[in-house]
């Protein structure tokens, strides 16, 4: 018996299950606002366990997902204008006046990913869609790069990481890093990507407002060199 | 036996739609304001004004990242700089440009005061905030 409801039990979740994801996939806008309101805020708590054990839609599993992972289907960015973002008081009259996003957006190099702002910064300044001041008292001023990389190995499977200064030092002053955040020595700066999520070493601006850890391949980007050594089959 | 399997039974279609639904309203959601906004509420709340929300995107565009964060100052910590407006007024910080002459001077309060009230301290969308907090962060998205 037991057995036998388990199994009903699992069927009925399943039909349950793939049936709001085709609904929210084919009417999402009016859709969404009713059922926000018939859902209220007691909904928040409880949402977090739900898409773990089964992995449902695809349109679904996207939303659901921490955005943190790359496999995962990101939601479209909107970059709305700054009275609908959310975080702005649409009710204070000055709002309306902040430039929206899509202003600049609309000329810019976009990202792979579709992470972080959508915008791949790096290929904006380089293709000089922005000048950014160096200075901001002087608009000649230029900045001093260093075109050094670094490689990293890390222990696992991944790909070694390039670190460019050259990218870097387009954008930051040597003191921005040095020495608080990286010890300008080779091997002095144990790192991992669990310290790099929780905001520190690299993770000081990637995942805040550099492009977020989960574009992995944009660092580790050198095969790894492992030609004689290792055990062999 | 039959009644007792169509009650459990009952309560878990319950259970599962609204685990269902939330899933699906809450989190379709897409962010809304951009990556890398910072909203600053160290002293705005208690003094009765709206939070500041900085735009990083805005700012990059126009000046690069040392600036602000090595001209000015800024440590890299969203409301670690402790900034109030007697230090604006004084040219630090936010000052250093928002001085009527490189950019809006102080007296548009309500162009940098202008998050919800309540917004606590954040860079909206970060890494750590996505994964500490997901139900906080869809909220205030």
């Amino acid at each position: 018996m037991n057995h036998l409801s388990k199994l009903i039990y699992f069927a009925l979740l399943s039909v349950l299950m793939s049936a709001p994801a085709a609904i929210a996939a084919t009417a999402p806008q009016p859709a969404k606002g009713s059922a926000a309101k018939a859902t209220p805020a007691q909904a928040a708590p409880v949402a977090s366990p739900a898409p773990v054990p089964q992995q449902p839609q695809p349109a679904m599993a996207g939303a659901a997902a921490s955005p943190f992972n790359r496999l995962m289907k990101v939601a479209p960015r909107r970059h709305l204008p700054p009275p609908e973002d959310g975080l702005r008081d649409p009710t204070n009259v000055e709002t309306a006046l902040l430039q929206p996003p899509l202003e600049v957006y609309a000329s810019l190099p976009k990202s792979q990913g579709d992470l972080g702002n959508g915008i791949n910064w790096v290929a904006a300044l380089n293709d000089g869609k922005i000048k950014p001041r160096w200075d901001r008292n002087d608009p000649t001023a230029e900045p001093m790069v260093m075109d050094m990389s670094v490689v990293r190995v890390p222990k696992g499977t991944m790909p070694d990481v390039v670190f460019p200064h050259k990218q870097h030092t387009e954008w930051l002053d040597c003191s921005n890093c040095h020495p608080a955040i990286f010890v300008p020595q080779k091997g002095a700066n144990q790192m991992n990507m669990a310290a790099i999520i929780l905001g520190q070493k690299c993770g000081v601006c990637h995942g805040k407002v550099a492009f977020p850890v989960s574009e992995c391949r944009r660092c580790h980007s050198q095969p790894k060199q492992v030609a004689a050594k290792g055990p062999q089959p | 036996m039959q009644s007792l399997i169509r009650r459990t039974l009952m309560s878990r279609m319950l259970l599962v739609w609204s685990l269902v639904l939330a899933a699906t309203f809450v989190y379709t959601r897409p962010a809304m304001a951009e990556y890398g906004d910072v909203v600053i509420n160290n002293y705005s709340d208690k003094a009765e004004m709206r939070p500041v929300v900085f735009p990083h995107w805005f700012h990059r565009v126009r000046f690069a990242c040392k600036v602000c964060h090595a001209d000015l100052g800024f440590k890299f910590k969203a409301g670690g700089n402790e900034i109030d407006m007697l230090k604006i007024i004084d040219g630090k910080y936010c000052g250093g440009c928002h001085n009527g002459s490189i950019a809006w001077s102080v007296s548009n309060c309500n162009l940098c005061h202008s998050g919800k009230p309540g917004t606590p301290t954040q860079v909206h969308e970060s890494t750590l905030q996505e994964l500490a907090t997901p139900a906080r962060s869809s909220a205030t998205k």
